[in-house]
């Protein structure tokens, strides 16, 4: 596995540990009463900066290993992981655009704020997910 | 969508033939041998100036290393 597939990975891992954490702390917060009463940008701050953190720690560590195993080209990328990172890109970029325009009907309705910002978020998270599973797929089943 | 590429090659063949692993000839075209395997196996179309960069290492032409169906194969 070359090292942008790896980085690829370990972004993809961390986004869902990191938001089943933010969800169940949400969800615990919230008690059983409303959603829209929990403090959430705290928790949602600790979820971005935590991802961020994550997911450098762990690429450090597996590139650790993995220089361990095969210490040729350990830390190496080329034109085809420039491709499928741009490929990855454009597939994340339609769930960006499709989070903007859920927050812009968010807006329109004056839906809460907990709601306008959670739907940012988590579009923010699929569109990582998304990205990131597109490389995966391209990595393993190739790119034209 | 992810869609195998048409263009195909005998780069392996051309390689075993010179006698390269395909860790050597990764680095004499400066790039991963993960992405030697996928060019390869043609699941990787590679650029214009790494197909040169190959075809020179060999001393062929591009076509001779590369394929690409006829127009009414299609």
């Amino acid at each position: 596995m070359v090292y942008e597939e790896r980085n690829t990975w370990a972004s993809m891992v961390v986004t869902v540990v990191v938001l089943i954490a933010y969800v169940v702390i949400v969800l615990q917060r919230a008690g059983g009463g409303p959603l829209t009463e929990v403090l959430w940008w705290p928790i949602m701050l600790g979820a971005i900066v935590g991802a961020i953190v994550l997911t450098i720690v762990v690429s450090i560590l597996w590139g650790i290993l993995a220089g361990m195993r095969d210490p040729d080209g350990v830390g190496q990328s080329d034109q085809r992981d420039r491709d499928i990172a741009r490929f990855g890109d454009r597939v994340g970029q339609s769930f960006m655009v499709a989070a903007g325009l859920g927050v812009l009907a968010l807006c329109a309705i004056q839906a809460h704020w907990f709601w306008i910002a959670n739907a940012m978020f988590f579009g923010f998270a699929l569109a990582s997910l998304a990205g990131s599973l597109a490389r995966v797929v391209a990595y393993r089943r190739g790119l034209a | 969508m992810v869609k195998p590429t048409r263009v195909t090659n005998r780069i392996r063949a051309v390689r075993e033939g010179a006698g390269l692993t395909q860790a050597e000839l990764a680095r004499r075209i400066g790039v991963t041998r993960q992405t030697l395997i996928a060019i390869e196996q043609s699941k990787y179309s590679p650029t214009l100036e790494l197909a040169f960069q190959l075809s020179r290492v060999f001393g062929l032409g591009i076509d001779e290393l590369f394929q690409y169906p006829e127009a009414d194969s299609e």
